[in-house]
């Protein structure tokens, strides 16, 4: 059914995102396609793979943004997949209920056995969710590696989604945001989580945390610095000894 | 948004088709005259050619009867089930026309209501979306309706001047009426659209306004892909522009003109004249309709390409 869940989901999936150590190195990227290609539903397809045009299906891709002024600028990697949201616009535009949104875990997913692959839900979703399948004909969105997480053949440490498991510096969180005791409601929390666009409406349930605030390259007193005076130790040994030679 | 032909062909036709059928529905035209019955062929005509147009940009096009299933959520469902409800009276009203050359009020009134319907459903699969601006207003509904009136009144006048109507000219003057409305619509549509201040930003699509102003480093992939080719299509605007002027010559001036004309021609010994001009003046607006329905599309923004740079 592609109504909304009426009342509020009792679990809360979703990922934390973490742009003060995301080093956009695309692994998470890789392994979202590698894991999805092979897991749930139809493969992603590329298209042209091996030629000048290539393109295809993927549910994770890393944006890389250029961010204030000058010399304060920074550059933050933003890795970028379906937020789950709470009023997902791309649930109930759909024509077929093989969009929808579990009452039990809030994870949004797609029947593509339902799906006629008319893109509707593309094109509600603000964000660039989800990419339709050009060889399967239906859509493809992120399941929160849902044959993962509830997956009891694996071991623990494995039942999270693949971009989670695989990030080599932990800019990812799986977690339940409904349990205001979970790891990554405690990080949203502390480091003031945010929501993208969140003048849509669409009340995602990922989170991402801000780059954590840098002082100045300027203000940093430094060595490097024409004047030596106030250094001590070794540095002023080394300062007295080169001004005698 | 990219213009794809199967979607503009079918919101063209199909909003023309279900306002002439709505017009017909009416009984404005001699239900008796050959070219009443030809003009309810037409309609369903176009009508089934744009719902058909309609499924060939679907992945999985056997699967649409399951597009009729959603009606409580989704206005794309709502649209394919009043498009098959309505085909029931219009038809009843087609084929009572067709076979015995009498009106059929009832289900004449009930198809045009539904006809409308049915195109307000059109307009709103559109006009729900708040990711893409330009479409997210009433606005655009308005538009819908008021081109598939205008387009109904066009192609009705053509048709009662083939059967030498004495209505022709009334429907002529309506027409020119609602081709004004329509494209003053359509004038105030565009102008919101050329003027509006985007929902979404770089800076609140990233949440890292805070930090300054954001900008694209580096794209995530080098080719295009699924999203860039949908909903990164762009229009240089000074082509926007002539193909928006292109648009009010073909599909509003243009009619507007041939219909004086036909009127003029009409009482005098120029039947063939009028029947001529007028539907050279139906023929214009379909053309115009191409180009605006085009630009719809075109012109549309989608909140996404705030994290393309563009």
């Amino acid at each position: 059914m592609t109504s909304l869940p009426e009342q509020a989901t009792p679990k809360r999936l979703g990922l934390v995102i973490d742009l003060d150590v995301c080093v956009g190195c695309h692994a998470c990227v890789v392994n979202c396609k590698e894991w999805n290609t092979g897991g749930y539903g139809a493969a992603l397809s590329d298209q042209e793979p091996y030629g000048a045009d290539v393109s295809g299906a993927w549910l994770n891709r890393v944006h890389s943004f250029e961010v204030g002024e000058a010399e304060q600028a920074r550059i933050v990697h933003f890795p970028k997949s379906c937020l789950h949201c709470e009023s997902a616009p791309c649930v109930t535009v759909c024509p077929t209920g093989a969009s929808y949104k579990r009452s039990a875990d809030g994870i949004v997913l797609v029947d593509e056995d339902k799906c006629i692959g008319c893109g509707l839900c593309a094109w509600a979703c603000p964000y660039g969710a989800r990419e339709l399948d050009l060889a399967a004909g239906v859509m493809k969105k992120c399941t929160l590696c849902i044959d993962r997480i509830y997956n009891e053949t694996f071991e623990e440490v494995d039942r999270v989604p693949a971009c989670v498991r695989t990030c080599p510096a932990s800019a990812r969180h799986f977690g339940d945001f409904a349990d205001p005791a979970s790891a990554v409601s405690i990080m949203v929390a502390e480091r003031g989580g945010i929501d993208l666009m969140p003048e849509q409406g669409t009340r995602p349930v990922n989170k991402y945390l801000p780059p954590r605030a840098s002082k100045p390259l300027k203000d940093s007193s430094s060595l490097l610095a024409e004047s030596t005076e106030g250094a001590t130790g070794f540095f002023a040994w080394l300062d007295g000894m080169l001004d005698r030679i | 948004m990219h213009p794809a032909y199967s979607i503009i062909f079918f919101t063209v036709l199909s909003g023309l088709g279900y306002g002439l059928a709505a017009v017909l529905g009416l009984g404005v035209l001699d239900a008796a005259a050959i070219s009443t019955r030809v003009a309810h062929v037409l309609a369903l005509g176009m009508i089934g050619a744009g719902l058909l147009s309609s499924t060939l940009h679907l992945g999985n096009p056997q699967r649409a009867w399951r597009a009729l299933s959603q009606w409580r959520s989704s206005w794309l469902s709502r649209e394919g089930v009043m498009a098959l409800a309505s085909f029931v009276p219009l038809t009843i009203a087609a084929g009572w026309s067709m076979f015995s050359g009498e009106a059929a009020p009832i289900a004449g009134v009930l198809g045009a209501a539904m006809a409308m319907v049915t195109v307000y459903c059109t307009s709103m699969i559109y006009a729900s979306l708040k990711s893409i601006d330009a479409w997210h207003t009433n606005l655009t509904s308005a538009c819908y309706l008021a081109f598939s009136v205008s387009g109904g009144l066009v192609g009705a006048s053509f048709f009662a001047f083939l059967a030498g109507d004495g209505v022709a000219r009334v429907l002529s003057i309506c027409a020119c009426v609602a081709l004004g409305i329509a494209w003053l619509l359509k004038l105030r549509w565009r102008r919101r659209t050329k003027t509006l201040v985007p929902l979404s930003t770089p800076e609140s699509a990233t949440g890292l306004g805070s930090m300054g102003r954001v900008r694209l480093f580096e794209p995530p992939h080098m080719t295009a892909n699924y999203l860039t080719k949908e909903m990164g299509f762009k229009v240089a605007r000074k082509h926007a522009d002539k193909l928006f002027t292109i648009a009010v010559l073909l599909g509003g001036t243009a009619p507007a003109l041939f219909l004086v004309g036909a009127m003029l021609a009409a009482p005098g010994a120029m039947p063939v004249m009028a029947v001529l001009l007028s539907g050279a003046a139906f023929a214009a607006h379909i053309a115009g309709l191409f180009f605006e329905r085009w630009l719809f599309f075109a012109e549309a923004r989608h909140s996404v390409m705030n994290y393309y740079g563009s």
